[in-house]
């Protein structure tokens, strides 16, 4: 139906129209008329950050713990600009995001006018696609093709910038199903001439590996439900990128665990030594494929990618497959059963070879009973919240490795993290986005003591909306991961690497409104854990551990798979010898 | 002769570099990319060159089909092969690019290019200028006691070599097009 309204209005029309319940937002001048209009209705709730930053991840963590598109609602000038690296965010880690942005009146563009930023030119390299609305008339249709591209193909963030005077003005509102279809439709189902190629190789392969991405995620829980099915019939092992854990389940027989930089053993030994390579979504990330001339150097390699420039951009590929990760699985899966569900007997002996591999135990770690070691805080935390439906955000640094590492996951969607862009201060907003969807379950972020600084602010978000984000803070008083850096690359010379003058947490949660406590002993932590899951307010748990724990394994920058560094077998000594200098000019 | 040329080196040893994995020599390629023709779209296609560090060594773009609103992009640039993919790639990614089609590699192709050049100059340099100009079938479209403003429409190779002739008699002023390309046949 075409009815007229104020472009205001069309805004909250279309995202009703959408199926939005949530945005993530924060008032200003040029987004007056749209907070009107969001006073007046009951249908979509706003939840108001303090930080334009914040309300990206926390949209990003909605989308990731749903699979439908997070919407933020931003200022124009500061708002916008606040929000740019959310957005990097998002388009780093293919997260589907919808970001309003308010702007001064078309005539006032360019006049350099107050809080004017040139919005569309900052975040047209960090958006999927964006637009500037420049009359009432094309917005509502403006509008649902943002929701068509940012949940179509590989998604990703987009934004819409509304000038002021466009919101303000009468126009037509039009529905969802009243425009065109958009051309932009990209093919979800692969080639099955390549998928048959694929299956060929998958009878004969000795030593085959799954190496699975986000992808699988991003497909939606079919897609991990025929992962699972996939690797269980043929019976490979399977492995992961940060990005796409909980697609296979960690309690699942195949699985080898994380792989890349902070990957375990045997998943990076597995894929050294492959002679198959199936890359079901993930994107050969540079965390992934350690030197690139020595990547897996004899296998073939398949890769099934819904985004064609994924496809032999950094590894030349000899089957490449465009399509939706699950569309080409469950096609593969028919093919490969029709074909009469057949593998090499010689997979037993690749299993033999892995089990060695397993046998080292890579995660092993000095176990103290003064100290807590972060690694064991972990532990307790999987032992303390196993069973549970729970989602885990993290921040970025050795604490977030420790948690890929150490926490397991069952299912999809369970895990966020900002893997691509790596940016601290992403879990503690991601968790509350998290958490405003799903109401009733646990939700933890694992942080770092100095990333979980950087956007520290949203507790009051928190604490006004009722979500009981439970941050566990993993508190080295350091900059971990830099400092392990300048521990093995810049002879133990710790510039700038350790906080100094942190808060009070526990002082700190009670500023804010909510509780929390400090743990020290390794004896209270289980007590602390419970004490923290049982909370029904925001917690924030301060775990003081080991400052100088290394995370390990590690494959240094611009070092092969096989050539990773095992934790126990560096002596403290040689520590700051282990990495050659030709690897330190690499990130 | 571009704008937008990154040089290699800056990130030659970083994992970031993709550029001398596959490495054969460079390539030449006559791109065109067919796209909306609405605000931005141009800054969209050259932010990916730049952004990625690709190279462009000529663009042109004007609307081609008015009720369509679809402009045509002709791009020269240049890589490897691996590199020449992934611009490829990439280009078909932007969300308002109908198409992209690769003129080197499918099929024979023209090119054509539109160049204006100033030469100053009096006695035996302008009437050698002159006599050049008629051998290259340039137009001359200015003139003055002291000076020419010939045009010539041909290949950029073409027009490089008129350049070159003029130089030693009083080239003083240079604007070309870029190149405009089209496929041959139907
Ligand atoms: C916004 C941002 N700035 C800088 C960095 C570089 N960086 C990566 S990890 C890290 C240290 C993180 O410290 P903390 O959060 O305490 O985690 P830890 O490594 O100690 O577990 C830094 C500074 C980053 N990833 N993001
Ligand atoms: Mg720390």
């Amino acid at each position: 139906m075409s009815r007229s309204m104020t472009g205001a209005r069309m805004v909250v029309e279309a995202l009703r129209d959408q199926g939005v319940d949530t945005v993530f937002g924060y008032p200003g001048g040029a987004v007056l008329p749209i907070y009107d209009e969001i006073f007046q209705q009951n249908d979509i709730k706003h939840i108001l950050v303090r930080h334009e930053q914040g309300a990206v991840h926390m949209a990003e963590g909605y989308a990731r713990s749903t699979g439908k598109p997070g919407v933020v609602l931003v200022t124009s000038g500061p708002g916008a600009t606040n929000a740019v690296t959310g957005l990097t965010d998002a388009l780093m880690d293919s997260i589907p995001l919808v970001v309003l942005t308010g702007q001064v009146p078309t005539f006032m563009i360019g006049t350099d006018g107050f809080q004017e930023a040139d919005t569309v030119g900052i975040t047209r390299p960090c958006t999927k696609h964006n637009w500037l609305v420049n009359d009432t008339d094309s917005l509502a249709e403006t509008l649902h093709r943002a929701f068509h591209v940012a949940t179509s193909g590989r998604p990703g963030p987009v934004l819409i910038d509304i000038p002021k005077d466009v919101q303000f003005a009468t126009g037509t509102y039009v529905g969802p199903k009243q425009i065109a279809p958009p051309r932009y439709q990209p093919p979800r189902k692969g080639d099955t001439a390549a998928i048959t190629r694929l299956v060929e190789l998958m009878e004969t392969a000795e030593r085959p590996v799954f190496y699975t991405g986000g992808g699988v995620i991003n497909s939606g829980p079919a897609a991990s439900q025929l992962l699972t099915e996939l690797v269980d019939a043929t019976g490979f092992p399977v492995t992961s990128t940060l990005m796409g854990l909980g697609a296979y389940p960690a309690s699942g027989k195949n699985w080898l665990g994380m792989l890349g930089m902070h990957g375990l053993y045997e998943a990076n030994m597995a894929m050294h030594g492959c002679d198959l390579m199936i890359n079901l979504g993930a994107r050969f990330d540079d965390r992934i494929t350690g030197r690139v001339a020595d990547f897996s150097p004899g296998s073939v390699k398949a890769h099934v990618d819904i985004d064609p420039s994924s496809i032999n951009k950094v590894i030349r590929v000899d089957v490449p497959i465009v399509g939706d990760v699950g569309h080409v699985l469950e096609d593969l899966l028919k093919i490969w059963k029709a074909r009469g569900r057949k593998t090499s007997p010689a997979l037993q002996q690749w299993w033999a070879q892995i089990e060695q591999w397993r046998a080292r135990n890579c995660l092993a770690y000095k176990r103290s009973d003064k100290l807590i070691k972060p690694q064991h805080a972990l532990e307790r935390l999987e032992a303390l919240t196993a069973g549970r439906d729970r989602y885990i955000t993290t921040e970025v640094g050795q604490h977030q490795m420790w948690a890929a590492q150490f926490l397991h996951f069952e299912g999809p969607n369970r895990w966020m993290t900002s893997g691509g862009l790596g940016t601290m201060g992403y879990g503690l907003p991601a968790s509350i986005g998290v958490q405003v969807a799903h109401p009733e379950a646990l939700v933890i972020n694992v942080a770092g003591d100095a990333s979980w600084l950087m956007n520290m602010q949203e507790m009051g978000t928190a604490v006004q909306f009722r979500a009981p984000v439970k941050q566990f803070i993993l508190n080295n008083e350091r900059l971990g991961m830099v400092r392990q850096w300048q521990q093995l690359l810049h002879g133990e010379r710790y510039s700038q690497s350790w906080s100094e003058s942190l808060p009070d947490f526990v002082k700190l949660a009670e500023a804010f409104g909510c509780k929390g406590r400090q743990v020290h002993e390794p004896g209270d932590l289980d007590d602390a854990i419970r004490e923290m899951i049982d909370s029904d307010c925001p917690f924030i748990l301060d775990v003081l551990v080991e400052k100088h724990e290394n995370c390990f394994p590690m494959i240094p920058s611009g070092k092969p798979h096989n050539e990773m560094l095992l934790g126990d077998e560096i002596a403290a000594d040689d520590i700051g010898t282990a990495i050659k200098s030709d690897g330190a000019v690499l990130v | 002769m571009s704008a937008l040329k990154i040089e290699r080196g800056a990130s030659s040893h970083s994992a970031y570099d993709l550029r001398d994995y596959h490495a054969a020599g460079e390539e030449r390629h006559t791109l065109a990319v067919i796209v909306d023709n609405e605000a931005g779209v141009l800054a969209r296609v050259i932010g990916l060159f730049s952004g990625r560090g690709y190279n462009i060594d000529s663009l042109t773009v004007a609307e081609v089909d008015h009720t369509g609103h679809t402009s045509r992009i002709t791009l020269v640039t240049r890589g490897t092969p691996a590199v020449i993919e992934q611009i490829k790639a990439q280009l078909s990614r932007i969300i308002p690019v109908h198409e992209v089609h690769d003129l080197t590699v499918e099929g024979a192709s023209v090119e054509r290019e539109l160049g204006l050049f100033k030469v100053a100059g009096t006695g035996e340099k302008r009437v050698e200028a002159l006599r050049i100009s008629d051998i290259f079938r340039a137009n001359v479209v200015d003139s003055t006691l002291e000076s020419f403003v010939f045009e010539i429409t041909g290949t950029p190779e073409k027009l490089d070599a008129f350049a070159e002739l003029m130089r030693p008699l009083g080239l003083a002023e240079v604007a070309r097009t870029g190149v405009a390309a089209l496929s041959r046949g139907r």
